[in-house]
Parts: structure tokens; sequence; C-alpha cells
């Protein structure tokens, strides 16, 4: 028992030979948010308010798809989606956000203040500025980084999916998500990160946020089917995860942050590597990129 | 064992004094479409196929809630989303924010079939429509008189209408729930729901299901709702094929398509007996219907509301269409 948090940054083909300048930073990143994530769980914060906390951290740092720093649609425009919900199942997500800084907090507001979970496009702008959440300048989000993988994936003619991929963070009942989604993605495009179920779920169990190739993730229904395995099977929330990852998607395409009423904590991926940080009360931290036995 | 199934919905939450010829117009319709489906079903076509067809048959027709007859938004247009998926390999393709396009589960299957995507929304879905070349029509196409004075009295009431047809101040088929309804904690005024669907599974074991919608009356726009997310209106696989209705809400947070298939899965159920765990365990508050077919040539739906407009038909001969409870 206690509380337990986890948090991601995207799971993909991280290669091993990531440069250090490119290293530092992003782990350096999921340390913060960490820190910040569990300073808030010892001044006993609601699970809801430090997942929207700690995910409105992800979003402002740049070096993760999310927020300020996210990828870029085919137009060269940034279309950014979050969920958030927690153990009551009580949800709301955001999708085609072009000015909100932080979707994550706008999902929240669709959560409490509409009678809708997920509002999307100009619907999910106008109910921005009604509610007075802050706006910038799309450019905002825009970084040269970006701008260049783009570039490079255009040039490929293929959609990129790659290691600074989606963010998320999780904390006991509560699993939020912010994601930009894929580089050089079609317009309108949403992807797993903002359906229940799919890229996010939350229920009495367990709370779970999935990364990697949305697809994979939507037709799988990976973050529900955590939960489904402990509450049909039994399983434990180590069983399910490692269920969903081995058996339940293809190789090379998901990982998942997971934890369990009961305070435990998992992090599976299948895919070379996942930015990766969690946490225990019992004293217990990890901050990842690659698999344990990999990683130097 | 083995055979083909189909079944079909038009939406569960019916006005228990919903008129005597609206009754048959609806029961038309449906045999109208079983009949197309099982056509379709005796020529061999995949589940699919047949799924499209039908579901793009229910779109044309103005009587239910998806395409030609969607609800209005608090703009008075229509945005309209839709979702289909193939058992085989959890293909799957879904749509949102619609206005132009004549048949949303069209566009859905596009997705699926030539986009690297699952799910596209609002003008990037527009785009990809023309780009495709299907079938464009002027917004006002799929407005009808009647939803026009719907949208006018729930604007009147402030309130979001779940089914335009019924009157308001009227008891609802919601009738015995408590009064005003909550939705996402918030009230609304009466539930009943509309949405059209369909499930099919082919001689050869092939599930695939289809849903599609104009959404709520009086919705904020760009609102969401369960038909196009993939896992909660919609969802195949190798077991089985679910299509839901109802208050999308509760069927999100519920992931009640997937939920079916996952009590089969991993519980072991049969298809009718996940159907009845699912509609008794996992709606919470919320009302709402579904239909199924398993890979076995099973139908089967349920629904804790008052009637879902329902039809379904198996290869052994069986036919029934329904509005009410059993």
């Amino acid at each position: 028992m206690g509380w337990a948090i986890a948090l991601h940054g995207g799971a993909g083909d991280i290669p091993l030979s990531l440069p250090q300048e490119r290293r530092q930073p992003r782990e350096a990143a999921l340390r913060h948010c960490l820190q910040i994530g569990v300073e808030a769980l010892k001044a006993n914060k609601p699970p809801l308010d430090v997942v929207e906390l700690v995910v409105r951290e992800l979003e402002n740092i740049p070096v993760f798809n999310a927020g300020k720093g996210s990828v870029l649609t085919s137009s060269g425009t940034v279309e950014m989606e979050a969920c958030i919900m927690d153990g009551t199942k009580r949800c709301g997500a955001v999708s085609g956000l072009t000015t909100v800084v932080n979707p994550i907090s706008l999902a929240r507001l669709v959560m409490e203040n509409t009678p809708h979970i997920y509002l999307a496009f100009d619907g999910a702008e106008a109910f921005a500025r009604e509610q007075g959440v802050e706006t910038v300048d799309s450019s905002n989000f825009i970084t040269q980084e970006n701008i260049e993988r783009l570039k490079q994936a255009k040039e490929a003619n293929r959609v990129q999916i790659d290691y600074t991929q989606p963010i998320q963070k999780d904390v006991k009942e509560e699993k939020p998500e912010a994601d930009g989604g894929l580089v050089n993605k079609m317009v309108g495009r949403i992807g797993d990160t903002p359906i229940i179920g799919a890229g996010t779920y939350a229920n009495n169990l367990c709370a779970v946020s999935a990364t990697g190739k949305g697809e994979a993730i939507i037709r799988s229904t990976a973050a529900r089917d955590v939960a489904a395995l402990m509450e049909f099977k039994g399983v434990s929330l180590k069983e399910a995860a490692a269920y969903v990852v081995e058996e339940g998607t293809p190789k090379g395409n998901v990982g998942l942050v997971a934890v369990s009423a009961t305070g435990e904590v998992t992090m599976s991926f299948n895919t070379t590597g996942m930015f990766r940080a969690c946490a225990t009360e019992d004293g217990y931290w990890e901050i990842g990129i690659w698999p344990s036995d990999v990683q130097k | 064992m083995g055979g083909w199934a189909i079944a079909v919905h038009g939406g569960a939450g019916v006005d228990p004094n919903l008129p005597l010829d609206r009754q048959e117009q609806a029961k038309q319709l449906l045999t109208r479409c079983l009949n197309l489906g099982i056509s379709a079903l005796r020529s061999d076509l995949p589940a699919i196929d047949v799924v499209e067809l039908v579901v793009r048959e229910l779109e044309t027709d103005p009587f239910f809630n998806s395409g030609r007859g969607s609800a209005l938004n608090e703009n008075g247009r229509v945005e309209m989303e839709a979702s289909i998926m193939d058992g085989p390999k959890r293909r799957c393709g879904a749509v949102s924010g619609l206005s132009t396009v004549k048949n949303p589960i069209s566009l859905a299957r596009l997705v699926m079939d030539k986009s690297p995507h699952s799910y596209l929304a609002f003008s990037g879905a527009e785009s990809f429509a023309r780009q495709q070349g299907v079938e464009l029509v002027d917004n006002d196409y799929f407005i009808t008189e009647e939803n026009v004075g719907m949208l006018k009295l729930a604007k009147e009431a402030n309130t979001i209408l779940f089914d335009y047809r019924i009157p308001l101040g009227m008891e609802s088929c919601a009738a015995g729930v408590e009064s005003p309804l909550q939705m996402n904690g918030l009230p609304i005024s009466i539930y009943a729901p509309e949405t059209v669907g369909c499930v099919v599974v082919d001689n050869q074991g092939r599930c695939a299901a289809a849903t599609s919608t104009g959404g709520l009356m009086n919705k904020m726009t760009g609102r969401i709702g369960d038909s196009p997310l993939i896992g909660a209106g919609t969802y195949a696989c190798d077991l089985c094929g679910v299509s839901c209705t109802g208050e999308g809400e509760a069927i999100i947070r519920g992931t009640l398509a997937r939920e079916v298939a996952a009590v089969m899965e991993y519980k072991g159920l049969g298809l009718q007996d996940a159907v009845d765990f699912v509609i008794r365990n996992r709606l919470d508050d919320g009302k709402a219907g579904l239909i199924a077919v398993s890979n076995k040539g099973e139908v089967a739906c349920g629904f804790n509301c008052c009637g879902m407009f329902r039809g379904s038909a198996t290869e052994d001969g069986f036919m029934e269409v329904e509005i009410w409870n059993q």
C-alpha cells in the first residue's frame, strides 16, 4: 500500500547510441517531473491534482512531444491531444488543440465543467477561451528541432514515430496523457492518447497510460485491457501489463506505465526503449530509457 | 454452430408513446436494411462490406439520427461521426466532425483502408474526403425540418436533447430514473439517444461492426461521443462484433463494446452471457444498448432502457425486428 507514481515520455525506437546531449536533458526532465509528483504526493495532494500537475510540467518542457515541443502535422502545424481519468471513471479528453498551453488542464475542465467527455478542434478551442485557460500563438509550441524532423519525414515521405514521442504520467488511480502525435501526421489525425481505453484508462483497480504507435494501441485497447485482465482474470498488475505488451500488441509498437490501487507500479514496453520514471512510498524509484539489462 | 448472422440497430431509448405509424416506419426501415444485409451475405460478401453497406442505407434514410436526419449541434449544423472495425486483424477506421460527407461510414472505411491512421476528424477528415473523392453534399442536405424544430425546443429549454423526437415534458423512456438526469455529472433533460449500427459475422466466421451517428441535439460544437471510439461504440475481433448506442459518456467510460469481447476472452463467457454481464455491470447509472454477433454465428442484444430499435437474422432462418422489451 501507499502511494505510487509512474510517468513516461514516450516509447519507440530509441537508439542505444542516443547522444549524451540528447539523453541528458530527457533524463533530467523525467527526474524533475518525478520529483514534482513525489513532493505533491507527500503533501497529500489528491491523485487527480498530482497527475495534472506533473503532465503540465511535461507539456511545458520542450524535449517531449506534448505542449511545447509537440511534433508537427504534414502542414507544419501543431494539433495537441490529452486525456485525464480518475478511479471513479470520470474522464475528460481533448483533440486538435492549437493554442492551449496546457492541453491536460483543458481535458480536466471538459471532465468537470461540461456534460461531455471529449471536445475537439474548433469546439475545444472555443471552450478553452470560454474557460479562460492560458492560450498562446501556435508558433510558440513549434521548436526548431521539430521543424527539422518534419522536413526529414517529408523527404522520406513517411509518418515518423520516434523516440521523443508522446508523454504521459500516472499516479495512483488517475492517469492523464498529453500528446502532440506523430511527425508528419495528417491534419485531423486522432491518436490513442485521448481515447479512453486505448491510451488512457483508470478504474478502482489500476491506472494505465500507454504510448507508442497509436493505431496499434487503439485496436488493442491496451490501457483498458490491463485493467480488464486484472478484473476478469484476477491477475496482478505486473502480469496484466506484461500480457498486454507481450501478447496483446505487436512487437515494437507499445509501451505502458501503470499503477495499482495497492500501490504497485509497473513499466513495460516492447519497443527499443521508453522514457520512463517511477517511485513508490517505500522509497523505490527508477528512471530509465532502455530495458534495465541493456541500460548502462 | 457456424453460418452467418446479422443485427442492426437504430438507437436505444425509445419514447414509450411513440405513435404507431412511427413505430411501423422504424420497423419497415430496419427490415429493409436487414434484408439488404442478408442478400449481401447470401452473395458471400465479407462481413466488413456488409456492415458498411447496411449502415450506408441507414445513414441515407432520414428516419434515424445518422447521415441525413442527424441531430443538430448548438449552431444548427450537423457534425457526424462513425467508425468501422474488421474482426480478423482488428483493423479499424473512424471519423468525427463531418459536415458534408454523405456517408460517414464509408469515409471511416477509407481511413482504415487508405490512410496510415485510424481516426481523422473535422477539417482534416473533410480534406481526406475530398482527396478520396467520396460523395459530398451541402450541410443542408442532412438537416430535416423536424430537427430544426427540435433544436429550437432544446435551446428554449437550454438543454441537450438526447432524443429529438420526444417532446419536452413528456415522460421519457428512461422513466423510473430520477430527474433531472445527469450526464457526466451535469444535468440533462431526457435520456433517449439514437445512433445506427450493424454487426455481422459472415459464413467464414469473420466478424465486423459499424456505428454511425449525428450525436446529440444541441451538443457543443466539437463534442465527440462514443460512436467513433474503438472499444466504446464499436469493436470487433476474432470472437465477436459489437455496436453500442445510448448515453455516449457512459459508453465511453465503460469501454462498452470492448467489454463484451473482453469478458468472452478473459472470463470465457458465451455471447449472450457476455452481453448480459456488460449491460448489468458495466454501465453504472448510464443507459445504453448494444447488438453483437459471435464467430459461431450467434446474435445477441441487450439494453437497460425502455426499448431499442433493432433487428436480427441468422442463416438458419431466424429473423426478428423489435422495438420494445421482450
